[in-house]
C-alpha cells in the first residue's frame, strides 16, 4: 500500500464557489448579461436612493404638473413632488417589498412542499394539499383586497398576505418536483445509510429541485411586484406619501389624456425590470434544464 | 399491393457510402460516425453490434435519412431503392418513413402512447399513408398479431399499452412496423429490456415475420448471441468506424480483428465455486407483502456465506428485489427472521443502529438514478466515510482517493459530477460508495444489466477482485445466467416469490433441473446461429404448441 506516500501527498482541494460561479457566468448569453446589468442598476438605485435622488421622497419642491426641465428631469406630480426622485425611491419600496414577499413565500411554500413530498400520501400531505387547493380556488387579487380590508393597510400585513397567497403556487411546484426526486435510488441509498430527515432533505432533495424553484423565484418575483403595483394602483397597497411605482401610475393616470407622459415613467420602470428578470430566468432555465438548441 | 412488386433476393435495397454523422456537444461538432459503408440486399438481415457509444443507433437512424436532434449527417450518400435520402425533401422522407422503412425502438413502453388502444396505434401509419382502409387494416393487424404469436390476437388490440406485458408490447410494436409491409425495418435493441425467457419468444416472432414477408432488416444490439440468431451478416462497429464485417457463421467461427475477439471472449468469464460454512447472513422463512392479499415473498430461506457470492436468479416479478428490500429493512417482513452474524436483525430500518446499517450496503441497477446528479464524486464517496467512521477533511479526501484507485479510477475524478462520467464509471463510483462503509455484505441488484457487455465484464472482474481483497460477501440479484456462471458460488432460483431451487453453482447448473430452472437456463442465447431454431424445435416437440 502507499500509505506513507498518501500521507505526504496533498489531495487537491475543491474548487471555490466564487470560481465556479464565474465559470458559469462566463457562458451567459448577451440577453442574460443585459438583464443582470439592469437588475444591478435597479438594486443600486434602491440601496443608494437618498444619495442619488436630487430631492426627497415626499418633498414638495415645485408647482404641480411642471413639465420636464433641467431642474426637474421628469417634471413634477400633482402636488409638486419631483417625479425622478420619487421614481428612485419607488425602486427601493417596490423592489424591497417584492423581494421580501417572494423570499417569505418561498420559505413557506418550499419547506412545506418538500415536507409534503417526503410524506407523500400521508395525512400531513393530504391536509396541506387540500388547504392549498382551497386557497388557490380564490382569485388572488380579490382575496388580497379582502384580507387587506380586514387587517388594515400596513406594509407588514401586505407582505404577509401576499407571501401566504403566493406560497400556494410555490408549494405545488416544490411538492411536484420533490416527489420525482424522493423516489430516486440515491435517496433510498441515503435512507439505507441511516441518514436523518434533515440531511436527506438538504443534501439529496433540495439541490435537485433548486433549478425549477430558482426559475420560479424570478417569475414569482415579477408577479408579486406586479400585484403590489396593482394593489397600490387600487389604493390598498403601499400608502402615500411613500413613493411606489404602482401608486405613481394611479396618481397621475389622468395626465395621459393630455399627452403628458408622466404616468408612463413608473410604468416603464415596472416593465423594464420585469423584462430584465425574465432574461436572467430564461437563461438559467435553459442552462439547468438541459435543453439544447437544435442545430 | 404495389410495394410487393419486386421482392427478389439479391437486389440491393439500401446503400450507404462513407456516411459521416456529427453530434453537437461542448460547443463543438464531434464525429460520431466516421465514414461507414453499409450495403443491404432485399430480405437480408444485417446485425450491427458494438459497445455503447459506438454509433450503432445513430447509423441505424441514418438509414431512414434521419438524424437525432443535435446531430447532423455531414457527408456520404444514403440511397434507398434508388432514392437518395440525403437529397430528398422532408415531405418525401415523411412518405417513406413508416410505410417503406420502419423502426422498432428499444423501449416499447416509452414508444407507445398510453392513451390509445394497441390496435389504433398499430394501424395508424397504414391509415395515415392511405395504404389500407380501416376495416382491412384492422383485420391485417389481427393477422399480424397472430403471426407474432400474441395471445388472443383478435381481442388484444383493444387493450391499452399498460394492460399487456413488456414482451407483448414489443411484439405489438413489431406489428406496428409491419403494418405497411415495409421493405426495411430497423430494430434498435428490441429485446435488451426484456427477461431472457420473454426474449426468446420475441426473437422467434420477429425472426419469423421478417422471414415471411421477406423484409430486409438492420438489427442493432450489443448482445452477440442474440444477433447470431437474427442476422445473415454481422458488422462490428467501434468509435464510429467499421471494425469488420462478415457473414454470421464465418464471423462466429473465425473473427479476424482483435477487438471482435475480445467481444467473443466476454462470455467466457468463469469462476469455480468455493464452498464455505461461515454464514454471514441468514434469511429464515421470510414472508413479505406490499399490502393486500398478495404475498411477494413466500417462506423464503437463503444463506450467504462470508466472502462468497450468492446469486439470486429469476425473471421480473419473481421477488428478487423484494428479498433485497426485506433484508435491508425497507420492507419489514410479515413473518420470519433475518440473522446477521448469527444475531437477529431488527425488522425495520428505523430500529437498526448505525453499525448494523454499515455492515450491509447496496448497489443499484441503474447508476444514473443511484447517484445524486448534484453531488461530486468526492462527496458521494466521502459521505459514508464521514458518516460511519467519523473521518473528515483531508483524511477523508485521502481515503476517497484510495477508494478511487481501488476501483481503477484516479484522483482526477474527485470533482466530477455524475453527468461527466460514463455508465461504467458511474457504477464504479456506486461500488466505491458501498465499499467506503467497509461492509460485510453488499447487495448487488442487477448491477450489470444497464451496461454493455464489455463494461459488464470489467465490473464483474472488479467485484471479484474486491471480494478477494476485502472478503466481502455479495448477494447478487440478476436475471442473466451468464453473469451467474461468471461469479456465483451458490445459486438461488426464484419464481413467483418462492425459492424453486438452491445450492452450490455446479449442482444447480447441472441436470436434472426443476422445470423452471430448465426454462431459465435454456433461454439464455448461445453463440450458435442454430441455437434458437433448435431450441424452438425442442420446445415444440415437448409441448403441444402449434407453430404459426
Amino acid at each position: 500500500m502507499t500509505a506513507e506516500a498518501g500521507d505526504i501527498r496533498a489531495i487537491k482541494a475543491r474548487r471555490g464557489r466564487i470560481e465556479s460561479a464565474w465559470r458559469v457566468l462566463k457562458t451567459a448569453p448577451f440577453s442574460a448579461w443585459l438583464g443582470m446589468i439592469i437588475i444591478a442598476i435597479y438594486v443600486f438605485c434602491a440601496v443608494f436612493a437618498p444619495w442619488i435622488a436630487p430631492y426627497g421622497e415626499a418633498e414638495i419642491v415645485g408647482n404641480a404638473y411642471q413639465p420636464s426641465s433641467a431642474e426637474f428631469w421628469l417634471g413634477t406630480d400633482q402636488i409638486g413632488r419631483d417625479i425622478f426622485s420619487r421614481l428612485i425611491y419607488g425602486a427601493r419600496n417596490t423592489i424591497g417589498i417584492a423581494l421580501i414577499t417572494t423570499l417569505l413565500s418561498f420559505a413557506i411554500g418550499g419547506t412545506l412542499g418538500v415536507f409534503a413530498a417526503i410524506h407523500r400520501g400521508g395525512w400531513l400531505d393530504q391536509i396541506l394539499s387540500r388547504l392549498v387547493d382551497a386557497l388557490m380556488s380564490i382569485p388572488t387579487l380579490i382575496f388580497a383586497l379582502m384580507l387587506l380590508a380586514v387587517f388594515g393597510k400596513y406594509i407588514a400585513a401586505l407582505i404577509l398576505i401576499l407571501a401566504l397567497l403566493d406560497s400556494t403556487r410555490v408549494f405545488r411546484l416544490a411538492r411536484a418536483t420533490a416527489i420525482n426526486v424522493v423516489v430516486m435510488d440515491y435517496v433510498e441509498a441515503a435512507r439505507l445509510r441511516g441518514e436523518g430527515l434533515g440531511w436527506i432533505t438538504m443534501k439529496e432533495i433540495v439541490p435537485n429541485i433548486m433549478p425549477p424553484l430558482v426559475a420560479e423565484f424570478g417569475l414569482r418575483f415579477c408577479f408579486v411586484f406586479l400585484t403590489i403595483s396593482s394593489l397600490s394602483f387600487l389604493g390598498v397597497g403601499i400608502q402615500p406619501p411613500t413613493a411606489d411605482w404602482g401608486s405613481m401610475v394611479a396618481e397621475n393616470k389622468s395626465l395621459i389624456t393630455y399627452g403628458n407622459p408622466t404616468p408612463l415613467y413608473p410604468a416603464a420602470a415596472i416593465a423594464l425590470l420585469t423584462v430584465a428578470v425574465n432574461f436572467v430566468v430564461d437563461w438559467f432555465l435553459h442552462r439547468t434544464s438541459g435543453l439544447r438548441d437544435e442545430h | 399491393m404495389s410495394t410487393e412488386k419486386k421482392r427478389t433476393k439479391g437486389e440491393i435495397l439500401l446503400e450507404m457510402k462513407d456516411v459521416r454523422i456529427e453530434g453537437f456537444s461542448d460547443d463543438k461538432w464531434h464525429q460520431i460516425v466516421k465514414g461507414v459503408d453499409v450495403t443491404l440486399k432485399r430480405g437480408e438481415v444485417l446485425g450491427l453490434i458494438g459497445e455503447s457509444g459506438a454509433g450503432k443507433s445513430t447509423l441505424g437512424l441514418a438509414a431512414m435519412g434521419f438524424a437525432r436532434p443535435g446531430c447532423r449527417i455531414s457527408g456520404g450518400s444514403i440511397v434507398f431503392d434508388g432514392i437518395d435520402l440525403l437529397k430528398s425533401s422532408e415531405e418525401d422522407l415523411r412518405k417513406l418513413r413508416g410505410s417503406r422503412i420502419a423502426y422498432v425502438a428499444q423501449s416499447a413502453s416509452a414508444a407507445f402512447n398510453p392513451a390509445h388502444r394497441l390496435l389504433d396505434q398499430t394501424i395508424e401509419t397504414a391509415l395515415d399513408h392511405h395504404i389500407l382502409d380501416r376495416g382491412k387494416a384492422e383485420s391485417d393487424a389481427r393477422d399480424l398479431y397472430r403471426r407474432l404469436r400474441l395471445p388472443n390476437p383478435d381481442t388484444i388490440g383493444s387493450r391499452y399499452p399498460h394492460q399487456v406485458s413488456g414482451g407483448q408490447l414489443q411484439r405489438a410494436m413489431t406489428a406496428m412496423a409491419m403494418s405497411c409491409r415495409p421493405d426495411l425495418i430497423i430494430f434498435d435493441e428490441p429485446t435488451t429490456a426484456l427477461d431472457v425467457t420473454t426474449q426468446v419468444e420475441v426473437l422467434a416472432a420477429m425472426r419469423d415475420i421478417v422471414e415471411q414477408f421477406h423484409t430486409a432488416a438492420i438489427y442493432i444490439t450489443h448482445d452477440l448471441a442474440v444477433v447470431a440468431q437474427m442476422a445473415h451478416r454481422i458488422m462490428v462497429l467501434r468509435y464510429g468506424k467499421e471494425v469488420e464485417e462478415a457473414p454470421t457463421r464465418e464471423m462466429l467461427k473465425s473473427p479476424r480483428e482483435d477487438y471482435t475477439k475480445t467481444l467473443w471472449a466476454v462470455r467466457k468469464l468463469q469462476m469455480h465455486e468455493r464452498p464455505s460454512d461461515d454464514i454471514v447472513l441468514r434469511v429464515h422463512d421470510v414472508t413479505a407483502s406490499y399490502g393486500g392479499e398478495i404475498t411477494v415473498l413466500e417462506h423464503v430461506t437463503v444463506q450467504v456465506p462470508r466472502g462468497r457470492t450468492v446469486a439470486v436468479v429469476g425473471e421480473s416479478g419473481s421477488g428478487k428485489s423484494t428479498l433485497a428490500r426485506a433484508i435491508t429493512g425497507l420492507l419489514p417482513p410479515l413473518s420470519g427472521e433475518i440473522y446477521f452474524d448469527g444475531k437477529p436483525l431488527p425488522r425495520t430500518l428505523r430500529e437498526r443502529d448505525k453499525d448494523m446499517l454499515r455492515r450491509t450496503q447496496m448497489i443499484y441497477q441503474s447508476p444514473d438514478t443511484a447517484l445524486n446528479p448534484r453531488q461530486r464524486v468526492r462527496d458521494v464517496i466521502g459521505r459514508p466515510i464521514q458518516f460511519y467512521h467519523g473521518i473528515s477533511g483531508q483524511a477523508c479526501d485521502r481515503k476517497v482517493v484510495e477508494l478511487l484507485e481501488q476501483i481503477e479510477l484516479g484522483e482526477s475524478y474527485l470533482d466530477r459530477l455524475p453527468g461527466e462520467l460514463s455508465g461504467g464509471q458511474k457504477q464504479r463510483i456506486c461500488i466505491a460508495r458501498a465499499l467506503a462503509a467497509e461492509p460485510e455484505l453488499i447487495i448487488c441488484d442487477e448491477v450489470t444489466s444497464a451496461l454493455d457487455q464489455i463494461v459488464q465484464e470489467e465490473i464483474l472482474k472488479l467485484l471479484m477482485r474486491l471480494q478477494e481483497e476485502t472478503n466481502v460477501s455479495y448477494l447478487f440479484i440478476t436475471h442473466d445466467i451468464a453473469t451467474v456462471q461468471a461469479i456465483a458460488d451458490e445459486i438461488v432460483v426464484m419464481y413467483q416469490g418462492k425459492v424453486v431451487q438452491q445450492g452450490p453453482k455446479s449442482q444447480v447448473l447441472s441436470p436434472p433441473h426443476p422445470a423452471y430452472t430448465e426454462l431459465l437456463l435454456s433461454s439464455v442465447p448461445q453463440m450458435d446461429p442454430d441455437w434458437l431454431t433448435q431450441l424452438l424445435a425442442a420446445r415444440s416437440a415437448r409441448s403441444t404448441r402449434v407453430p404459426a
